[in-house]
């Protein structure tokens, strides 16, 4: 017993430990973004993260997929109250260690977990089948394939074992103490858990009391390893999800979507050319060293952008809403999104690795996001509207072009034209400003 | 009767000074099309007796198109030399019938010192029914006949303006019918951020075309639009079609202006 104890203590503070390490990474690597606001407001804050994170609201737009996660999502949270006790159990050596003192709203609690679980694992199956069988179009795009399709079945195969780690644990368990042999109590009867009182004895019946013993810590084990395997898989998957959809919607852009940030240091720029008194020598103290105009890379972007790389879950909800993507052009906003992500992941091991000076030469505009993927999108706001987590691509498509057409002059070809018919004659067209007009007096 | 159209200027030399400024837009000065639009709604102002001017000659692109191409310098200098003008002549509020403007005078333009009310010709119309300045009473023009329309990104998902153009659809007694994709789900036309401007990317189809096969499924008598450049789209969806003669693409305040004979 000794020995487990002390195995259950060295595991939990390894795992625990090495999540704890990840989490400080990804926190690292979104500091790398620039500063924006993003903590005024708190109630209204606050009130978008319990609707939008905890509630769910947004993913109600999609009424099936809705049920099946929601199942899941309370399946998943609630099971956490039985994680407690396995902790409980695991450091104190006792096994069910709340059973006796809980009494029947142990037995309610457990009964209510294993409902859920029942409904999680029939949603788990119908996301496999959805993604494996009926390859639903967004879930099986060109940006999908390889590591994003495999990690999303990797989860889902993950919550089967927990759930059937679970179900081995809870059945033994009604089976051993039926034959009053159980860990938890020298009584003998049924625990009257909902769903296992009526699994165990179906599956495990036969067996005899050792391999029942042994399978009830298969059972055990396997749902605490699943559970810290699980955790420190979550840093390196699209499933992390679950933890930073809370503080994404709670920092959520709380402005009208049409609104695009103003850049401040163009402002500047703009009130010297129109103030005729200003002097253009004239140095500001304060002024910071001018930085580059737009995005080239993922330090160009805000930290919010970068918060919205690690959250996405790559549901694709906003690339199946995209009225270019939907049109055959090759722009995804969930593309943008990953490759976000996995430009941030590189640039963040390189900086820990070489310095705050690292430079490899690659960049996210350019090496990740192509020039053709920026152009085709018409800032209609829908993957902005449509993501279930408040994620924004939009910004960081508008950036990436703010610094091809400032930095780079690289424009396509007629909205040269348009910018400059502006610059001249203050209309998109060649048209005079002086016969603005003349409407008025046509026929 | 001939369109009563005052500028700011002329206003101002009178030592009046309009409730209203209407902000015509490029494509309500220069646009064929969009020129029609902006005459319907002078004649609604003129028969509801608005107090309004526009700024006519002194009057330039808001710099929406350059902020959404990305050229933030072309914007803001537009931006701010509009500001000195409407801030010139003391601009309290103002209606435009292109959401592009709209949004931009609305949400961009106070941080750079534009500070206004700012409303869309929609919600300005909704406000003279509601006054009872303007009734569509006995108005049998559209009377039966189907409707449907098309959210403007830009007013719709941007500002959250859904309600004002289909409730003055409704006043016409006209049945609306809504698209698959509509009020926040509604499909772009493929003009916004500076799309309008240029040929699309490679793809295999237009954007407009998708949209107008989404209008085409209600089998409505007319797309009711409240942009200019989202007309532009539509109407040459329904081209592409060869539609034209069983679907008509109009403006809300066209609708409203036929509907009350002006």
């Amino acid at each position: 017993m000794t020995i487990q104890i002390i195995l259950f203590g060295l595991i939990s503070i390894a795992g625990i430990g090495f999540f704890a390490y990840n989490i400080w990474k990804i926190r690292d690597n979104i500091r790398i973004g620039k500063d924006t606001k993003r903590n005024d407001k708190k109630t209204e804050r606050i009130k978008t993260m319990i609707l939008v994170a905890f509630g769910q609201k947004k993913m109600f737009s999609r009424p099936i997929a809705a049920f099946l996660h929601l199942c899941l999502y309370v399946a998943f949270v609630i099971t956490q109250i039985e994680l407690i006790e396995i902790l409980a159990d695991g450091l104190s050596g006792k096994h069910r260690l709340f059973s006796n003192s809980l009494g029947s709203f142990y037995v309610f609690t457990i009964s209510f977990i294993e409902i859920l679980s029942v409904a999680a694992f029939f949603a788990t199956i119908i996301f496999l089948a959805r993604r494996n069988l009926l390859k639903l179009p967004r879930l099986n795009m060109k940006e999908m394939m390889g590591w994003p399709t495999k990690d999303a079945n990797l989860i889902l195969i993950f919550e089967l074992i927990l759930l059937v780690c679970i179900f081995t644990m809870n059945g033994t368990d009604e089976v051993l103490f039926n034959r009053g042999i159980s860990h938890a109590s020298d009584v003998q009867g049924s625990f009257g858990f909902t769903i296992s009182s009526i699994l165990g004895p179906l599956f495990f019946d036969s067996m005899s009391n050792s391999s029942l013993l042994i399978l009830e810590r298969i059972g055990w084990w396997g749902h605490f390893l699943m559970v810290i395997g699980f955790l420190n898989y979550l840093p390196y998957s699209k499933h992390f999800h679950i933890l930073l959809a809370f503080p994404n919607t709670y920092y959520s852009n709380l402005e009208k979507k049409g609104k695009f940030d103003n850049m401040q240091s163009v402002t500047n720029e703009v009130k010297l050319m129109l103030d005729p008194s200003a002097d253009p020598y004239a140095v500001d103290p304060n002024a910071t060293p001018p930085s580059r105009f737009g995005a080239k890379d993922v330090n160009d972007l805000t930290w919010k952008n970068l918060m919205d790389a690690y959250t996405c879950t790559e549901c694709g909800r906003c690339t199946s809403s995209c009225p270019a993507n939907v049109t055959g052009k090759i722009l995804s906003p969930r593309k943008i999104m990953m490759d976000t992500r996995d430009r941030l992941v590189e640039y963040g091991d390189g900086k820990r690795k070489n310095g705050k000076d690292f430079e490899d030469g690659k960049s996210l505009l350019g090496d990740y996001i192509t020039q053709e993927e920026l152009w085709a999108c018409t800032s209609c706001n829908a993957c902005v509207d449509e993501c279930p987590v408040n994620i924004d691509p939009l910004s960081i498509i508008i950036d990436l072009r703010r610094f091809l057409v400032m930095e780079e002059s690289k424009v396509p070809n007629e909205l040269t034209g348009m910018l400059t018919n502006i610059e001249n004659n203050g209309a998109p067209w060649q048209f005079s400003q002086n016969d603005r007009l003349n409407w008025a007096n046509e026929e | 009767m001939s369109l009563q159209v005052p500028t700011m200027a002329e206003k101002i030399a009178k030592g009046e000074s309009p409730d209203i400024l209407f902000w015509v837009g490029c494509a309500g000065s220069f646009d064929d099309r969009a020129k029609k639009i902006t005459k319907a709604l002078v004649k609604i102002l003129n028969h509801c007796n608005v107090s309004f001017a526009v700024l006519g000659t002194e009057e330039s692109c808001s710099g929406d198109p350059a902020k959404r191409a990305g050229n933030e310098f072309t914007f803001q200098m537009q931006a701010m030399m509009n500001i000195q003008v409407l801030n010139g002549y003391e601009v309290k509020k103002i209606v435009t019938a292109c959401p592009h403007c709209f949004n931009t005078l609305k949400n961009e333009y106070p941080e750079l010192g534009g500070n206004y009310e700012v409303i869309h010709h929609t919600q300005l119309i909704q406000e003279l029914i509601n006054q009872g300045k303007l009734s569509l009473q006995n108005s049998e023009t559209f009377k039966g006949k189907k409707i449907t329309f098309h959210d403007p990104c830009y007013l719709g998902r941007a500002n959250d303006v859904y309600e004002a153009p289909r409730s003055l659809i409704e006043k016409l007694d006209a049945e609306l019918v809504e698209m698959k994709r509509c009020k926040s789900k509604g499909l772009c036309c493929g003009a916004g951020g500076a799309q309008m401007f240029k040929e699309a990317e490679k793809g295999n189809k237009e954007i407009n075309i998708e949209r107008t096969e989404d209008a085409l499924e209600t089998s409505s008598q007319f797309i009711a639009t409240g942009c200019p450049f989202c007309n532009t789209m539509m109407t040459d969806g329904i081209k592409n079609f060869e539609k034209e003669d069983s679907i008509k693409v109009l403006d809300v305040a066209e609708l409203i202006a036929n509907a009350a004979d002006l």
